[in-house]
C-alpha cells in the first residue's frame, strides 16, 4: 500500500470538469497529510495534462475507446492503472462516470466505498468521511481505515480553487491497449440537449415546482403565479420525467446549471442532484409541508404552509 | 428476453427518520418502506420491454419490510415472476453484501438483462448496478433512460449530464441502471392487486452469504444535519407568508409595484 491519493480527472471532449479540481484539492490536503503523492488519471485527452498542475503525477492513457466516456474501457483501463499505482484512496465524483466506475472499482479492488461524500478528512493515518443519505436527511459518519479506500464526493463540496494550485506534475504516459480489446459496449454517438422553448439559466427569477405538485392539472396554478411574477417556470426531474413540463425546464445535474436572483421552490425536497443545479442562486425560498425537508438547509427562507395556498397567495399579492 | 429487475426497499422518506438505540441505523420498527423509486423506474422499463420484444420479467426481492406487497404489486403490473431471497437477516444491508447475493442469486438464473433502479436513498457503499455488474462479471451501464432490444445486444442512451445523452451498444447479458423509464411506471387497480394477492406466487428461495466479502469501512454515526445553516421560515396565514415573499422578490428589485 502506498499513502498516494488518486483521482479521476473528469473530462468532456477536453475540458476538465470542475469536479476534477474540487478532488484534486482534497487529495492534496489528504497527501499531504499522510505523506503521499497526488496522482490525477487522465483518460483521453492528453492536452489537458498541463491544467492537472495540483497534482504530483498525471497518468495519461490514449485509445481509441477512450476518446469519449465508455463505461467499460474506462473501468479496464482504471483498474489496470489503481493495480499498478495501488493507491491509499480513489477520488470520484457522483457524476454518471463516478456512479458506474466508484463501485465497479471497489469490487475489483476489493477496496471499501463511500458514496455521496461531502465532507472528508485526515484523521491520523485513516480517512473519515462524511456521506449524505436518505436524501439528505441524514448524514453518515464513516472511517476508511483499510489499505484501500474509494469514495464518490457530490460535487460542491470542496472549494475548486484548492485544485488548481500550480506546479508542474510529471506526466506518465501509458499505453493500456493490451486491457481494452474486445469491448463489450461500444458507444455510437453522444447526443447534445435540445435548445428549448424558454431559456431558464438566463432568468434573474424563477419559480421552481417539484413532485409535491402532485400531478400535471396542477401546473396551471403555479404557472398563473409564475406569470403574475413574470418569470418562467423551472422543475425538478420528477416532474419532467412525469411529463408534466418539457426536458428544458429541467433544474440539477441532468438538467440546467440555474443562476437566478431568486429561486423561489415549491414542493421541492432538495436531492443534491437538484442543489447542483441552483448552488449558484442568490436568494432561495422554499415551500415544503415536511419541516425535516432538506431543502430548508439550503434555503434562505422557508415556509411549511401548504404550497397551493402560498401560490394562490401570492399571486394575489403580485398582483394587488 | 429474460429480464431480471431487482427490486429494492427503503423507507419511505416522507416520514421522519428516528435512529435506533446505537446511532448507526434507523429505526426500522415504525418506519413505513417503499419500493425505490428508481427501481420502479426499472420496473417499468422491463415491462415496456416485454411488451414490444416479448419475454419474461422476473421481479428479486431481499426479504425486506413490505417486500410482499412491492412483488404482489409488480406481479399485477405484468411481471411473470416473483422471488423474495430469504435467509439473509434483518437491518440494513450493505451495498456490496446485496450485490454479492444478488450475483449468487443470478449464477443459478438463466436471464439475458437485469434492471435495476440507477441509485437507492441508503445507499451508503455505492449503487447496485456497477457493484452487481462487477460482481457478475458482466457489463453494466447506469443512469439509463431508454433500452432497446437489439438481438444479442442492448441499445442503450445514458444520460452523461446536463442533457448530454450517449448512445451505447451493450452484449448481452447485462446491467443497466435505470434512471428514467420511457413511460411513467403504471399504476395497478386495488381489484387487481388483490385478485393477485390471493392467487399467492411469490417465490422464496433461500439465499447464502458468501464469506468473501470485499474490506469494508466503519459506520461511526447516522446524524441529522446541523441546523446552522437552516432556513429562517417564515410563520403566519398564507396571505402574510405569501406578502412576505413577496417583499423578499421585490427587495431584489424582480416584481415592479
Ligand atoms: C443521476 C441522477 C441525476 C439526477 N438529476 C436530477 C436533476 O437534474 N434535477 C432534479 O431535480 N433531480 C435529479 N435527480 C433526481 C433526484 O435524486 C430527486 O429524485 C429529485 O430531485 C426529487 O424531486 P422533488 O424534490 O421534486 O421530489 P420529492 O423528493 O418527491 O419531493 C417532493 C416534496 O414536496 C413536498 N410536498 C408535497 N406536497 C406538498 C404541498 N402540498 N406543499 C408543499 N410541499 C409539498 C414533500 O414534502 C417533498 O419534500 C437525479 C437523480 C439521479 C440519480
Ligand atoms: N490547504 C488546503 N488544501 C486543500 N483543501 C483545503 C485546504 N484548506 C481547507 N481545505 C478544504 O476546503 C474546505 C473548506 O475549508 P474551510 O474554508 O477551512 O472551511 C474543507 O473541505 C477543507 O478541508
Amino acid at each position: 500500500m502506498s499513502n498516494d491519493v488518486l483521482v479521476l480527472a473528469e473530462h468532456q471532449e477536453g475540458r476538465l470538469l470542475e469536479t476534477s479540481f474540487e478532488l484534486l484539492g482534497k487529495a492534496r490536503e489528504l497527501a499531504d497529510a499522510w505523506g503521499g503523492k497526488v496522482v490525477a488519471v487522465l483518460l483521453g485527452a492528453p492536452d489537458a495534462a498541463a491544467e492537472l498542475s495540483a497534482a504530483d503525477s498525471v497518468v495519461s492513457c490514449e485509445h481509441p475507446s477512450l476518446a469519449g466516456y465508455n463505461p467499460e474501457a474506462y473501468e479496464r483501463a482504471l483498474v489496470e492503472i489503481l493495480r499498478e499505482r495501488d493507491p491509499r484512496l480513489v477520488l470520484f465524483s457522483t457524476t454518471t462516470a463516478g456512479l458506474d466506475l466508484s463501485g465497479a472499482v471497489s469490487v475489483h479492488l476489493r477496496a471499501a466505498l463511500v458514496s455521496y461524500v461531502v465532507a472528508l478528512s485526515a484523521e491520523g493515518d485513516n480517512a473519515l468521511a462524511t456521506a449524505r443519505i436518505y436524501g439528505g436527511k441524514l448524514l453518515a459518519e464513516v472511517e476508511l481505515s483499510g489499505p484501500r479506500s474509494v469514495g464518490a464526493v457530490i460535487s460542491g463540496s470542496f472549494p475548486a480553487a484548492f485544485g488548481r494550485a500550480g506546479g508542474t506534475p510529471e506526466v506518465a504516459r501509458v499505453d493500456l491497449g493490451h486491457v481494452l480489446g474486445d469491448l463489450r459496449i461500444t458507444v455510437t454517438s453522444v447526443v447534445a440537449p435540445e435548445a428549448g422553448d424558454v431559456d431558464i439559466t438566463a432568468a434573474e427569477l424563477l419559480v421552481s415546482v417539484g413532485r409535491g405538485i402532485g400531478s400535471k392539472d396542477n401546473i396551471e396554478l403555479v404557472e398563473e403565479l409564475a406569470d403574475a411574477l413574470g418569470a418562467p417556470l423551472a422543475a425538478s426531474r420528477p416532474v419532467v420525467d412525469q411529463g408534466w413540463l418539457p426536458k428544458s425546464r429541467q433544474v440539477g445535474k441532468s438538467g440546467h446549471t440555474v443562476k437566478p436572483k431568486v429561486y423561489l421552490m415549491l414542493g421541492i425536497s432538495g436531492a443534491p442532484e437538484h442543489l447542483e443545479g441552483m448552488a449558484d442562486a442568490e436568494l432561495v425560498i422554499a415551500c415544503n409541508t415536511d419541516p425535516a425537508a432538506p431543502v430548508f438547509d439550503v434555503a434562505d427562507y422557508g415556509t411549511t404552509l401548504d404550497l397551493f395556498d402560498i401560490a394562490d397567495e401570492l399571486t394575489r399579492a403580485v398582483k394587488a | 428476453m429474460r429480464v431480471v429487475v431487482a427490486l429494492k426497499q427503503i423507507p419511505d422518506l416522507v416520514e421522519e427518520l428516528e435512529l435506533a438505540s446505537g446511532g448507526t441505523d434507523v429505526d426500522r420498527e415504525f418506519l413505513k418502506f417503499v419500493l425505490n423509486e428508481f427501481d420502479d423506474q426499472a420496473l417499468e422499463e422491463a415491462l415496456c420491454l416485454k411488451e414490444s420484444a416479448g419475454g419474461e420479467v422476473t421481479v428479486v426481492a431481499f426479504d425486506e419490510p413490505d417486500a410482499d406487497r412491492t412483488l404482489y404489486t409488480a406481479l399485477a403490473k405484468g411481471a411473470d415472476r416473483a422471488v423474495k431471497l430469504v435467509g439473509v437477516g434483518e437491518g440494513w444491508l450493505s451495498g456490496h453484501r446485496r450485490a454479492g447475493l444478488l450475483a449468487s442469486f443470478l449464477g443459478n438464473a438463466a436471464f439475458d438483462l437485469v434492471l435495476t433502479g440507477v441509485q437507492a436513498a441508503d445507499d451508503l457503499d455505492g449503487q447496485l448496478p456497477a457493484l452487481l455488474g462487477a460482481r457478475a462479471g458482466l457489463p453494466h451501464v447506469s443512469v439509463v433512460v431508454r433500452v432497446e432490444l437489439d438481438g444479442p445486444r442492448a441499445k442503450v442512451s445514458q444520460e452523461l449530464g446536463g442533457g448530454t445523452v450517449a448512445e451505447e451498444e451493450v452484449q448481452l447479458p447485462a446491467v443497466l441502471g435505470i434512471q428514467t423509464a420511457r413511460q411513467a411506471p403504471r399504476y395497478v387497480s386495488i381489484s387487481r392487486y388483490r385478485e393477485i394477492q390471493q392467487a399467492g406466487g411469490i417465490e422464496e428461495v433461500e439465499i447464502q452469504s458468501s464469506a468473501d466479502e470485499p474490506d469494508t469501512y466503519r459506520l461511526r454515526r447516522l446524524f441529522p444535519p446541523d441546523t446552522a445553516g437552516h432556513a429562517e421560515m417564515l410563520t403566519g396565514t398564507p396571505a402574510e407568508v405569501a406578502e412576505r415573499i413577496a417583499e423578499l422578490i421585490r427587495s431584489k428589485g424582480l416584481v415592479k409595484s
